[in-house]
């Protein structure tokens, strides 16, 4: 049963890549399409709100400039409001000004679609918070994300000096997509029981006469779009293991398919916009081969638990429960980490700390190679640049020059992709080594030992892939981790997203090399191999030592 | 692939070899950013709660449950804290159920803490279920859940406490098998998710039946 229904969700994904694909590729091609009658009447509206009066297409040079102008301006006003909730309206329970340091980390973390959250729901923001900062930048960065990842697939499929205009895309992504998948999901977990209310906590006798304090709020609207828009911030400090976010079983297949959907059918997109579908289907698979390999090791070796667990004599049929909820069991909470940590949305239904060690390495591998799905967006950018890489490197061996979707992969290129594949473990490793060398760091670890080690490594590949989940043992809400992983979020969403566009703005102005018979195809099974092994072979080069420090040590000597 | 097209951004089309875009980003990103605070931050979640209120009260303000008497006891979702042996337990909770907070102690699986707590637990279950042996008793019962508030049981550690309680309620052990079997939800649509216990709702009807 526990394996009937991982494949049932996988299933269904696979069902929802194709239509949903298409629509996103309507969405954003412009092509005329039923949805133009309902959409366009509010987005003329829009438009004319923040001032475009004319939709021209934009360099790459300022697209990147409105990309960063829109998320200053969200980070400013967030910031604001955060050190001053205290005395704004909708705060019944009263919760005080953030700090600064953490309002910091808080405001860059959602800005870049990371989510780490070092304050926590109950206590730290205040109803007016949560909506008009967390819930609004969560729909507005996946929206930036996305629009980016448009803009970068239209510069190596399409030929000009411009990929298209920010602005347009950023209204877009949010009128036809975001708000109105997350408004008609929202009503749905309602239904299932997730709370909509603007009453304050509540306050019950229990059943044994105790007092009991039950903090609620406008939870369902949070947690559609954390979701949809693969940011992965809890209501409540527990995220989606609280049983108000994610009350049963058919809520967490809803909240998995909810942020797997749209991460998945952009390679689909992607077909589209190339004119070859196939070649989609190529990306696709091999995210899905990475997936497939990652949800078994987590699923399994939850299953069968660890050995110290296992010894003391009692009934462990059940897999190693510790830190997980009896509604998902061991399946549902596997199948519900692999995807949070492929599709980097950093939710988490069970506390990915407790893991047992080669089930803890799946989220942390699929951080670090940052491309299996992959965040709104991110990850097909990701993926793709390393299909570049995967081209570059077949051209080497065999002596030619590389070519991806007809055109030429030159020095410039793969400059720029070298930037952003050496960035992500850089922003990873450097700070992880600084963290243990200081007492700053290495006061805040609670696990003792090997495990300790995959702590502070975990944090800052979080950061890094702006996925936002944690080995949430480590004290992490001081100074030191607030600026520290603050900065590592800034840069991982920024370094590689200016890359990619400049990878975009060089590709759009190429001349198209005809096809041959002697061109190397990255159409088919043969490439969809190599990808992987691309993927895998820069990520095991990079990131094996210190997961044999971490989790493959504790791995090694847990008895 | 045989020709490259010229499509990809609609817009992009009548600007090809004219002036690209060259507005003022800073004054439409501030624009933008003020309409998106209200319509995302403001209109989106306000009209949902309002929508949500409308439809389904019972589920938007907490799916609460009361007693007999019409006094709200709590939430059938958030676990509450059994701490007399006539109830049945609900698992480990390192903020025992305090509702305001939420989490565990985050115990990796090399940490010896957990391996004390796992141990004092069994001491404890050998002191207050003589009847039942230590390899019955589900590996969920003495672990600390993910959220510490956890509604839920598996049937099986439901099971395992009935000796106990029939023993000091007096309810027969007959009995209390068959209320643990009626308050035994299955998986969702009989797939997803594990077979579970809401604990609260079980302690309640108990409480009936007692009386």
């Amino acid at each position: 049963m526990d394996i009937l229904q991982i494949v049932i969700v996988i299933a269904v994904l696979g069902l929802l890549v194709k239509p949903l694909g298409t629509y996103v590729y309507h969405v954003f091609s412009n092509e005329s399409n039923w949805t133009d009658r309902i959409f366009s009447r509010v987005e003329r509206i829009i438009y004319a709100l923040i001032g475009l009066k004319k939709r021209e297409g934009m360099t790459w040079k300022t697209y990147a400039l409105s990309v960063i102008a829109a998320n200053v301006v969200l980070v400013a006003i967030g910031y604001v409001l955060l050190r001053i909730q205290g005395g704004l309206l909708l705060n019944p329970s009263g919760n005080a000004n953030m700090e600064s340091t953490l309002s910091f980390n808080t405001i860059i973390s959602f800005m870049t679609n990371t989510n780490l959250q070092h304050y926590s729901g109950e206590s730290g923001v205040t109803y007016l918070t949560q909506m008009a900062v967390i819930t609004m930048m969560m729909f507005t960065s996946a929206a930036t994300g996305f629009s980016v990842a448009v803009a970068f697939v239209r510069g190596i499929t399409s030929k000009g000096r411009t990929i298209g205009n920010f602005f347009e895309d950023f209204v877009k992504g949010h009128v036809r997509i975001f708000l109105p998948i997350s408004f008609l999901m929202t009503l749905v977990l309602v239904a299932l029981q997730v709370p909509q209310t603007l009453d304050p906590t509540l306050v019950v006798t229990t059943l044994q006469g105790v007092t009991q304090h039950i903090p609620m709020g406008p939870v369902a609207s949070l947690e559609t779009i954390k979701h949809i828009g693969t940011n992965g911030g809890g209501f409540f400090g527990v995220n989606s293991a609280h049983p108000f976010e994610n009350p049963s079983g058919i809520t967490n297949v809803l909240e998995i398919l909810m942020m797997w959907a749209l991460p998945a059918s952009l390679p689909y997109m992607f077909g589209r916009f190339a004119r070859n579908r196939k070649q989609g289907w190529v990306i696709f698979s091999a995210m899905m081969a990475l997936f497939l390999v990652f949800v078994s090791l987590t699923y399994f070796s939850e299953k069968a638990g660890s050995p110290a667990m296992n010894a003391i004599g009692i009934d462990v049929s059940q897999g190693s429960m510790e830190g997980k909820e009896v509604r998902f069991g061991i399946a549902q909470s596997a199948l519900f980490t692999a995807v949070t940590t492929a599709a980097t949305t950093g939710s988490v239904n069970n506390m990915h700390d407790t893991l047992t060690p080669l089930g803890g390495i799946a989220p942390l591998a699929q951080m670090m190679l940052n491309c299996v799905f992959g965040g709104k967006g991110v990850g097909l950018m990701n993926m793709l640049m390393y299909a570049m890489l995967g081209v570059f490197l077949c051209g080497l061996m065999v002596g030619r020059t590389p070519e991806f979707l007809g055109r030429k992969i030159e020095p410039r290129e793969m400059k720029l992709i070298a930037i952003a594949i050496l960035a992500h473990p850089l922003i990873i490793l450097a700070p992880t080594a600084i963290a243990f060398m200081t007492e700053l760091g290495k006061g805040s670890i609670s696990n003792p030992n090997f495990h300790g080690i995959t702590q502070v490594l975990y944090e800052y590949t979080s950061s890094a892939a702006n996925n936002g989940s944690g080995f949430e043992g480590l004290a992490d809400n001081t100074p030191f981790w607030n600026i520290t992983t603050g900065l590592v979020m800034f840069f991982g969403r920024y370094i590689s997203m200016i890359a990619m566009l400049a990878v975009a703005g060089s590709l759009v102005r190429k001349t198209h090399v005809p096809e041959t018979i002697g061109t190397f195809r990255t159409d088919n099974a043969l490439f969809t191999g190599i990808l992987v092994g691309t993927v895998l072979l820069i990520g095991a080069l990079t990131f094996l030592p210190v997961i044999a420090l971490g989790p493959v040590a504790e791995y090694l000597t847990l008895r | 692939m045989k020709q490259v097209s010229e499509m990809g951004s609609g817009n992009v089309n009548g600007s090809r070899g004219g002036a690209a875009w060259s507005g003022s980003v800073w004054a439409v990103a501030a624009r933008a950013g003020i309409v998106f605070i209200i319509l995302c931050g403001l209109v989106y979640p306000l009209v949902s709660t309002g929508a949500a209120q409308l439809l389904f009260p019972h589920q938007a303000n907490g799916s609460l449950l009361e007693n007999q008497e019409g006094q709200v006891v709590g939430s059938e979702l958030i676990g509450q804290q059994f701490t007399d042996p006539a109830y049945f337990q609900g698992r480990i909770s390192s903020i025992d159920y305090k509702a305001e907070g939420s989490g565990t102690n985050n115990y990796g699986p090399s940490n010896a803490d957990l391996l004390a707590r796992v141990h004092a637990s069994i001491e404890e279950w050998k002191k207050a279920n003589p009847d039942v042996s230590v390899d019955r008793v589900p590996i969920a019962l003495l672990t600390n859940s993910g959220s510490g508030l956890d509604p839920h049981i598996t049937p099986e550690s439901a099971v395992v406490q009935i000796p106990r309680i029939s023993k000091l309620t007096g309810v027969s052990a007959d009995q209390l098998t068959k209320l643990v079997d009626q308050y035994t939800e299955g998986r969702d649509l009989g797939v997803f998710g594990d077979p579970r216990v809401n604990v609260l709702k079980l302690n309640l009807a108990l409480k009936e039946y007692v009386k």
